[in-house]
């Protein structure tokens, strides 16, 4: 009996690290869900003098993606997420995460804009208060203003329509 | 034609020769007060850096490090303790910006499993160290007369081979 225990430990070992292939260390699991989402008020990328709050979307659902004309994989990303949301009534919010008002403007204008607002941190403070570490991010936020899911990293099709879209309809419902 | 080597070793040993110079120009943070650069390093050692994960906030040279660092101080520079500016970082990017996890049942399998598995290999090598003391005892029983006139015959086989 006892020297097949040799075998089993190195089986253990061998699923332990057959599991880590499949897990990406990128992904930090955020504190913030389940919180409410941190207090924001900032200038859209297109007018300084219009700015959005956290507290003019209570009663909302919806989607802060942050983003920035100097990020590689916003690329991938962007045309999905203006797809989605001509698809679907959805209230995304663009957050332009440490950029230039020019550069961004061209960007949304090259590539089309899904945001109901694009919100202009030019110096990336309200970024650290919703702990983003790379962009892009996406936080969900409920009607209460808790953040009830993050996308790390671009939105592939398929988290798209099978994470994004029944949590929305979720949300939706909810009062 | 001979010219060409030299040209590439002299551009190579001046760039050599700069290169400590590069990395020196960026590494000076903002903050004039040293007593609160000396705090915000001190945090900023122990503090893991999301973008480059096996670096501190101190070591890197990342974006995101270099905001934080001024972030530090800022909150510093509003009255914030150590332990407030932990806190912040904490609610903002989870237990895993501390390089030292807090013990708790999450962290549990993290901070005693290496104590465990030592228990565990001391248990298992005082079995089988007992068990073979066992097997070996047994062996120095003294031979039946069968066995011991067997012996004997080989080993004067022996002898007489010789």
């Amino acid at each position: 009996m006892s020297r097949f225990w040799p075998l089993a430990v190195f089986v253990a070992l061998v699923g332990f690290l057959y599991v880590g292939l499949y897990r990406d260390p990128r992904e930090v699991p955020s504190p913030l869900i389940g919180k409410p989402a941190p207090q924001f008020q900032l200038p859209t990328v297109d007018n300084p003098a219009k700015t959005v709050t956290r507290d003019a979307m209570l009663g909302h659902v919806y989607l802060v993606n942050v983003w920035a004309s100097w990020c590689v994989s916003c690329r991938e990303e962007h045309p999905l997420l203006v797809e989605f949301a001509r698809q679907h009534p959805v209230e995304i919010l663009g957050l332009d995460y440490k950029d230039t008002r020019p550069e961004a403007m061209a960007w949304l204008g090259q590539f089309g804009n899904p945001y109901q607002s694009a919100l202009f941190d030019a110096d990336g403070r309200v970024g650290i208060d919703f702990g983003v570490y790379g962009v892009p991010e996406t936080f969900v936020v409920d009607k209460k203003g808790v953040i009830r899911y993050k996308q790390i990293g671009p939105f592939t099709p398929e988290a798209l329509n099978n994470k994004l879209l029944p949590l929305l309809q979720t949300l939706n419902s909810e009062t | 034609m001979f010219l060409k080597p030299l040209l590439t070793s002299t551009a190579f040993a001046v760039l050599l020769a700069l290169s400590p110079l590069v990395p020196a120009g960026e590494a000076i943070p903002v903050g004039a007060d040293p007593v609160l650069q000396a705090r915000m390093m001190k945090l900023a050692t122990v503090l893991r850096c999301l973008v480059c994960q096996n670096q501190t906030i101190a070591d890197s040279h990342a974006d995101l490090a270099q905001d934080l660092r001024r972030q530090i101080i800022e909150l510093m520079q509003q009255g914030k303790t150590d332990d407030q500016v932990m806190d912040y970082m904490v609610q903002r990017y989870g237990d895993f910006v501390l390089y030292r996890p807090p013990v708790k049942s999450t962290t549990a399998l993290l901070w005693f499993g290496p104590a465990a598995l030592v228990l565990l290999g001391g248990f298992a090598f005082y079995r089988s160290a007992r068990h073979r003391n066992r097997a070996g005892a047994e062996e120095d029983q003294p031979l039946t007369p069968e066995q011991q006139q067997r012996a004997d015959a080989l080993l004067l086989d022996e002898e007489g081979s010789v």
